[in-house]
């Protein structure tokens, strides 16, 4: 018990819990592979959500433990071959109280960063930078810029043929499933507030590096919000059974420098798929010299 | 008991058809739910294999061509009719399970057999409701299959909105008819259970036999009618909001429409409201069974009886509180979601009161490890791994990133399918030498559990990990990132599906090899009443009604 609350300590003060329990940070965009943790956080709200999670990690793989070892100790010591004679014990009422009290303290342990994450989640740090709205519709998103001048656009699944065209054949970098033809365009380090709504059924919006999940329903206006901290394309999916083709209507957001958004901006406010054009050509350019770096 | 059995010569036992049709014997219904039970489990573990198969690797293989088979589709249309499919079978899995397997079983099939007999009654205090609940059932099943053959939305054939039906999906999203066939199958399902819950109440407040006061009654009794409370109290709420979503449908009401006023997030509270509890009833009728078994195999009492009784009270009660932590991603307030969490987490402590309990029972027992007990342990050690994580979810910080994921999906298949069946099976490898009169073979039940035991874990375990590394449920094709864990998950269901055929063959093979169980084939940890009649119990039991100490 007691090396088990220090390690909690050890874990509350600092990050380096994230070391234990999930797979290097080095890239923070999409699923991996045999991944057994959370994707990399791309935003301190789902590093604070994956420190929060590794924490009852803390708690509850102990107490699991306890169970299976007390399960195996009656196994061994009270086989009816090793213990033919069973005690009539049937109460026992300080052992009672320690196992509801004791939970009760663990539940208290885990409550308090547990309500500072969700009232962290509710209390963006600043004012929004830029709105976004989006849409879900069966079964695609629809992204609104409330800017100056607002515009939108739809962003669909990316289909195979039409990748040569889009330039997005690479599929490492734009994945089945994930990649869609115009992605959500962000400045990086800008606080962004997403509106969240539907217009036939019921959606989410959920992208998992960034740790936000919000349901789009008709009828509503949600609200989330997020900081991404890096460049990069993130992906999520709808997060909520929409029919037919609901495994078809993933979201991916580009997040890139201020420069790179204002000048994306700039032509997208007329011209959607140009502006997406001119930002590929920049990125993915500087990312193949990058790669010949290395 | 052998007086018992002497006073059968005044039975008058119908014979033939008459004796099932139009039974009023709770043990003959009991029988007709567990074969019921059994039935439609075999169905609902088919279309979880299917579900499997088709997400063993990514792509769409399977559905494609059952739809092309099923329903006559070509080329497009069978694969946009095989994703729609995908979701009708999903729908139809969990409604099947919850309402068609679990219930029936638990419920309908272990209680109506082993309560009237464990508290000292004659039969059910309405025999003739207990047969029309029984045969509400089929036809309920019916509809619920027929509807995977009709249209829901164009080109696609049955309920493709999840067990849950969220309006919309299941109101503008789908208007052709499999979905008021789904209805009404709830509704006739849901009537169903109304009128046993009724009658299981009356039958333990009732006709209790002398002595058998409420603090003496056993365990299982105890979890019955905990468990008939929350269908009561439940079940009319669910239907409520399923009438409702079918006079949205058909009659022009809007109370789930936003652009007519409605809202559709009503139906997820009402849905909730009796969802949540509903997790409970298929439970709390296991914990009794655990119970039961883990203190007649460790040769002891129960430990903290009171405690174990006041705990399922107290899960029940909070049970009804707690619904909107399925909801947290809906929009809910800050202040909402803090209630939430807080009442979801009080519910962890009654149960960790259960498991300890459990194993305080055992702690100097003299434990032999018949089948019945290798389920037992099975279940307390799995259900451990579910309550943990349900804990892990309450909080609804942390539920943002696992909410509607594989994470979810692994979390209530260990409480329900490695929990809630386990204590299926257990209980039936506990009491079917009691209700047969037969032993099964040993070794074909271990066989059994071990099976089962290694296939669903190798199903659910890395469903956390899907879970954790974002992917979402109900989809028919993923990213291929997520293609490792699904193969495992996969392949863990082929195995299980395995233990389903040894399960079978070892019911067969008790039935075939006719080996006589005796009164008590437990010995002296057996100390509930059921135990004192003859194995099978005589058409009608405690005609002269047992002295309890």
């Amino acid at each position: 018990m007691r090396k088990f609350l220090a390690s909690a300590e050890f874990l509350a003060g600092t990050a380096a819990s994230a070391v234990l329990f999930s797979s290097a940070a080095a890239r923070a965009d999409q699923p991996r592979e045999w991944e057994m943790t959370f994707q990399a956080p791309a935003t301190d709200m789902m590093r604070q959500i994956e420190r929060f999670g590794n924490y009852t990690m803390w708690f509850i793989v102990p107490i699991t433990i306890l169970v299976l070892v007390l399960l195996l100790v009656c196994i061994v010591r009270f086989r009816a071959s090793a213990n033919p004679v069973p005690s009539r014990t049937s109460h026992n009422t300080l052992i009672e109280v320690i196992w509801t009290v004791g939970p009760v303290i663990v539940l208290l342990l885990i409550a308090i960063p547990s309500f500072q994450l969700l009232t962290a989640q509710y209390t963006p740090p600043e004012e929004a930078k830029l709105t976004v709205k989006a849409t879900g519709n069966q079964w695609n998103w629809d992204y609104e810029y409330q800017i100056d001048k607002t515009f939108s656009f739809n962003s669909a699944v990316l289909q195979d043929a039409d990748r040569a065209k889009a330039g997005k054949e690479d599929r490492a970098r734009y994945p089945r499933l994930l990649a869609v033809d115009n992605e959500l365009v962000v400045p990086v380090n800008t606080m962004t507030r997403v509106l969240i709504t539907a217009t036939d059924v019921i959606h989410s919006f959920a992208v998992p590096s960034f740790g936000i999940k919000m349901d789009a329903v008709p009828g509503r206006t949600n609200e989330t919000w997020f900081k991404a901290e890096k460049e990069g394309l993130y992906y999520g999916q709808c997060s909520q059974l929409c029919g037919k083709d609901h495994a078809f209507m993933p979201i991916a957001v580009r997040v890139v420098s201020d420069a790179q958004f204002k000048t994306w901006l700039d032509t997208a406010k007329t011209d959607v798929p140009a502006a997406n054009k001119a930002l590929m050509a920049e990125i993915d350019g500087t990312n193949k010299v990058a790669a010949a770096g290395n | 008991m052998a007086e018992a059995a002497a006073h059968d010569h005044g039975d008058h036992r119908p014979h033939g058809w008459v004796r099932w049709v139009y039974s009023t014997n709770h043990k003959d219904i009991g029988t007709l739910y567990l074969i019921f039970a059994i039935m439609a489990g075999i169905i609902g573990a088919a279309l979880s294999v299917a579900i499997r198969m088709e997400l063993q690797e990514p792509g769409i293989q399977i559905f494609s061509g059952l739809a092309q088979m099923v329903y006559g589709m070509q080329g497009d249309a069978a694969i946009d009719g095989g994703k729609s499919m995908y979701n009708a079978f999903g729908a139809a899995h969990g409604l099947i399970m919850i309402f068609f397997m679990v219930m029936p079983a638990l419920i309908g099939g272990f209680a109506n057999w082993m309560v009237p007999i464990m508290i000292g009654a004659p039969d059910m205090a309405f025999p003739r409701m207990n047969n029309i609940s029984f045969w509400l059932l089929p036809p309920a099943f019916i509809l619920l299959l027929s509807s995977m053959f009709v249209p829901s939305a164009p080109g696609a054939f049955g309920v493709g909105g999840g067990w849950t039906i969220y309006p919309p999906l299941s109101t503008s999203g789908q208007p052709g008819p499999a979905m008021d066939l789904a209805i009404l199958s709830i509704h006739i399902a849901g009537a169903s259970s109304i009128l046993g819950a009724i009658n299981f109440i009356t039958t333990i407040f009732n006709m209790r036999a002398p002595g058998m006061t409420l603090h003496k009654m056993p365990l299982f009794a105890w979890a019955v009618l905990i468990t008939a409370f929350l269908l009561l109290l439940s079940l009319p709420v669910l239907a409520g909001a399923i009438t409702m979503l079918l006079t949205d449908r058909n009659f022009g009401t809007a109370f789930f429409v936003p652009d007519q006023g409605g809202d559709p997030i009503l139906f997820q509270h009402l849905f909730w409201f009796f969802g949540h509890p509903e997790v409970y009833i298929l439970i709390l009728p296991g914990f009794g069974i655990i119970s039961h078994i883990v203190s007649t195999f460790s040769k002891k009492p129960v430990f903290g009886y009171l405690g174990m009784a006041y705990a399922m009270v107290a899960i029940g009660a909070v049970g009804f509180i707690v619904w909107a932590h399925h909801m947290y991603t809906t929009g809910l307030s800050l202040d909402t979601q803090r209630y939430f969490v807080f009442a979801t987490m009080v519910i962890a402590v009654p149960t960790g009161v259960k498991i300890f309990s459990w194993i305080a029972t055992m702690w100097g027992g003299s434990i032999s490890f018949k089948p019945p007990m290798l389920w037992a342990l099975g279940f307390i050690f799995l259900f451990t791994i579910g309550g943990v994580t349900g804990v892990q979810l309450a909080n609804a910080g942390l539920d943002r990133s696992l909410h509607d994921t594989y994470f979810v999906i692994a979390h209530f298949h260990y409480v329900l399918s490695l929990g809630a069946v386990f204590a299926i099976f257990a209980g039936w490898y506990y009491w079917f030498p009691k209700m047969t009169g037969y032993m099964y073979s040993p070794v074909i039940a271990n066989t059994h559990f071990w099976v089962t035991f290694v296939g669903v874990n190798l199903i659910f375990f890395p469903q956390h990990f899907l879970g954790l590394a974002g992917m979402p449920r109900r989809t028919v094709d993923y990213p291929d990132a997520f293609a490792g864990w699904n193969m495992v998950s996969s392949y863990g269901s082929y195995i299980a599906a395995v233990g389903v055929a040894i399960f079978l063959y070892g019911v067969f093979e008790a039935f075939q090899k006719k080996r006589v169980a005796g009164a008590n084939p437990w010995g002296e940890g057996a100390t509930t009443l059921e135990w004192q009649l003859p194995s099978p119990p005589p058409f009608h039991q405690w005609e002269q009604l047992p002295k309890i100490r």
